[in-house]
């Protein structure tokens, strides 16, 4: 029943806010909705932790650990980075004539990323994640600058022109399903039970596909250029989301169907996958050394942590499954922090240059402590949450066997830290570039940087049991083969 | 045993696949927007033909509604979505800008068909069906051809036109190797990629406004410039 309101409220406050009566408080309609999506996650969480796995609607709307995780992580970024808007949608974009029309859109775009994990049926995990591009792709263009329509228009070829390959991936797997005596209800929970009877090749060829035309929409090298000119014009609580699930949503569906393919005989598609993690590893790793636009910085360092999940996936071991699991979870909340402390400069100095800004912390004290812990966070620092699953992911990866990839890993790893510091580093210090802003931010920006860092925080020094053991459960499902 | 009137449909069938792939090839020798639109619906005409074909053969009411839902969505919902979206100067008769000229693009195409044959042909002998036989290969030398005209093609209408082609390969492909797939699914399917023309279309309505043109060469401020350190 909770699946069945998390994945409906976000329809509802679309439409709500779309009432001509209602588009004054489109916002707080929102956040309203998301926290009461955010609790429905909760309960979800629970009852899979009790019982295992959640069914609403049998063979097309069930959660598993997996499923419950990201649920949560959905609905806690959705949720801080729309309390984040309120402030800064007005600041930054002026006019407020369309803001309903944003709000109406972000809440379609929270409900497809809501609806990807807590879909059963294969086919139409398709659907919903061609539906989180669309809706991102108008979420992008929604200032409709030069800049942010070029931008939009990158990220609609390349992501879009993904989905009839990886639909021609989702077919050929029905196939590979029905043929090997599966029926025709093709859930994940059935494809996990037929994966060692199903077909190699056609498995083979369809996971090719689908990696393909996924991969393209989660950022990961060759196909991650449109990721960085999306986060430098998107609004800021946008790219939180875009970074943070957005592209960690079509990994999910990857890495589900990569446990299938890992489960059937004479699959080596695993080394593949440590190979291709690696190469978008490296490709942010110099990019960030490079790049001039504290924003983009941010979207290369996704790429770089897209390819940092997808290389544990590829080691194939229980315990880089966790691993990978936990990276995912660390890195939406950490990405979403980093974006909006972006945002704090950008609202302060109007710049996206690092080279124009210097002295950030006498200029905004606030927004250079946010800034500096959010970079600590993402770049592994030791009491930071991604520190810990970078770490476990490394020691997975020794175990089992992989550690000419570890030591490649980890010196990339390397790399991209002191990248990101050097570029921070010109920012926080050194004289002032800028006079010291008087202006107040926004509170609702302010408030939801306090949320954002909470976790961020707790995480590192101490896992909650219920969050391990789900966490555990959702290792399970991606390596328990 | 095989029917006279199987091995019939078969040979249609098998007629609908050749000119599936010819609508392809149409596709990219065709230098106006316009035209590029027509062989894109003749092309679905001949996919949804195929549908019935193996539909008929099959006594499958699921194929007969995939065709319906492949005519409403492609041959009529999107090209009218298209023509009320954009200005009539966007696709009416103009030439298209071409990265590569036109005999050079027949031939990748025809290589790319080629490398299809190759790429699905261990499948196909193991399928065993010929309708699958027919219909896989063609499906993804569609989808390869659709891709390449996308990648050759730097305007908006003719590069979406190309996605539009790719998702006809998949469907080609998946009438015969998914004809059991529920309805719902194929349903889903098809309203995505009506909302797929849709954005795209607004977003190129907005392009055509604020920067002036639909070429994607004219759009490149946004780039990677290494940066100097100090």
């Amino acid at each position: 029943m909770a699946l069945i309101i998390a994945v409906s409220l976000p329809l509802l406050a679309a439409f709500l806010c779309w009432l001509r009566p209602l588009r004054r408080i489109a916002w707080a309609i929102t956040v309203v909705f998301l926290a009461l999506n955010l609790s429905a996650a909760v309960v979800i969480a629970w009852q899979v932790l009790a019982t295992g796995r959640v069914v609403a609607v049998a063979g097309w709307l069930e959660a598993d650990g997996l499923s419950a995780l990201l649920l949560l992580m959905v609905t806690f970024v959705c949720i801080v980075a729309a309390i984040y808007s309120g402030g800064y949608m007005r600041h930054e974009t002026g006019s407020k004539e369309r803001l309903w029309w944003f709000y109406s859109n972000y809440n379609l775009f929270v409900f497809a990323l809501a609806v990807v994990p807590a879909l059963a049926r294969v086919n139409l995990v398709w659907v919903a994640v061609e539906l989180v591009t669309l809706f991102a792709t108008l979420l992008v263009g929604y200032e409709s600058t030069p800049g942010a329509l070029e931008a939009a228009w990158k990220m609609a070829i390349l992501t879009i022109m993904g989905a009839p390959i990886s639909l021609f991936g989702f077919l050929t797997l029905y196939w590979a399903f029905r043929t090997s005596g599966g029926g025709t209800s093709e859930t994940w929970q059935g494809l996990y039970a037929m994966a060692a009877t199903m077909s190699p090749n056609l498995l083979k060829l369809s996971f090719l596909l689908v990696f393909v035309g996924f991969g393209a929409k989660s950022g990961l090298a060759p196909m991650h250029t449109w990721l960085p000119d999306a986060h430098s014009q998107a609004p800021t609580p946008i790219c939180a989301v875009l970074s943070g699930m957005k592209t960690t949503i079509p990994l999910y569906a990857i890495l589900r169907l990569l446990s299938i393919v890992l489960g059937s005989p004479d699959a080596r598609i695993g080394e593949w996958m440590v190979v291709l993690g690696l190469f978008s590893v490296g490709i942010a790793a110099f990019l960030l050394l490079q790049v001039r636009d504290y924003k983009r910085m941010f979207a290369y360092s996704t790429v770089e942590h897209m390819g940092i999940i997808l290389t544990a996936a590829g080691f194939a071991t229980h315990a880089a499954a966790y691993g990978a699991v936990a990276q995912m979870l660390n890195h939406s909340i950490t990405k979403s922090l980093c974006f909006y402390a972006a945002g704090m400069v950008l609202l302060a100095l109007e710049t996206r240059q690092i080279s124009q800004v210097r002295g950030l912390f006498r200029i905004s004290p606030f927004a250079a402590s946010a800034l500096l812990l959010c970079s600590l966070a993402i770049a592994g620092a030791p009491p930071f949450p991604i520190f810990l699953s970078e770490f476990s992911i490394l020691s997975a990866g020794l175990r089992s066997g992989h550690s000419v990839a570890v030591i490649v890993l980890a010196v990339l790893i390397v790399i991209a830290f002191v990248a990101i510091f050097l570029q921070v580093n010109s920012m926080l210090f050194g004289e002032p570039s800028h006079p010291a802003t008087r202006e107040r931010a926004p509170r609702s920006c302010g408030t939801a940087i306090l949320i954002a860092v909470a976790p961020v925080l707790i995480l590192g020094v101490y896992i909650p049991g219920p969050i391990h053991s789900l966490m555990t459960l959702a290792a399970q499902q991606l390596g328990g083969h | 045993m095989v029917s006279a009137q199987t091995q019939l449909i078969q040979g249609l069938n098998a007629l609908a696949a050749g000119l599936v792939l010819l609508a392809a090839f149409a596709m990219v020798t065709t230098r106006q927007v316009q035209g590029v639109l027509r062989f894109l619906v003749v092309q679905s005409l001949f996919v949804a033909a195929s549908a019935f074909l193996i539909g008929f053969n099959r006594g499958s009411i699921d194929l007969w509604a995939l065709g319906c839902i492949m005519i409403a969505s492609k041959v009529i919902t999107i090209p009218w979505v298209l023509r009320r979206l954009l200005p009539a100067d966007l696709y009416e008769r103009r030439e298209i800008d071409q990265l590569i000229n036109i005999p050079t693009s027949l031939l990748i195409a025809l290589l790319l068909a080629i490398a299809a044959e190759f790429l699905v042909g261990p499948l196909v002998t193991a399928a065993k069906d010929p309708v699958v036989q027919a219909n896989l290969p063609i499906g993804m030398a569609g989808l390869l051809i659709g891709a390449y005209s996308l990648v050759a093609r730097r305007e908006a209408i003719p590069q979406l036109i190309g996605i539009l082609a790719m998702e006809n390969g998949a469907f080609f492909a998946g009438i015969a190797i998914a004809p059991d797939l529920p309805l719902i699914a194929e349903l889903a399917i098809a309203i995505d990629v009506i909302l797929i023309v849709v954005v795209v279309g607004v977003l190129t309505r907005n392009i055509t406004r604020t920067i002036g043109t639909t070429e994607a060469s004219a759009m490149s401020e946004l780039r990677e410039e290494p940066r100097s350190w100090r």
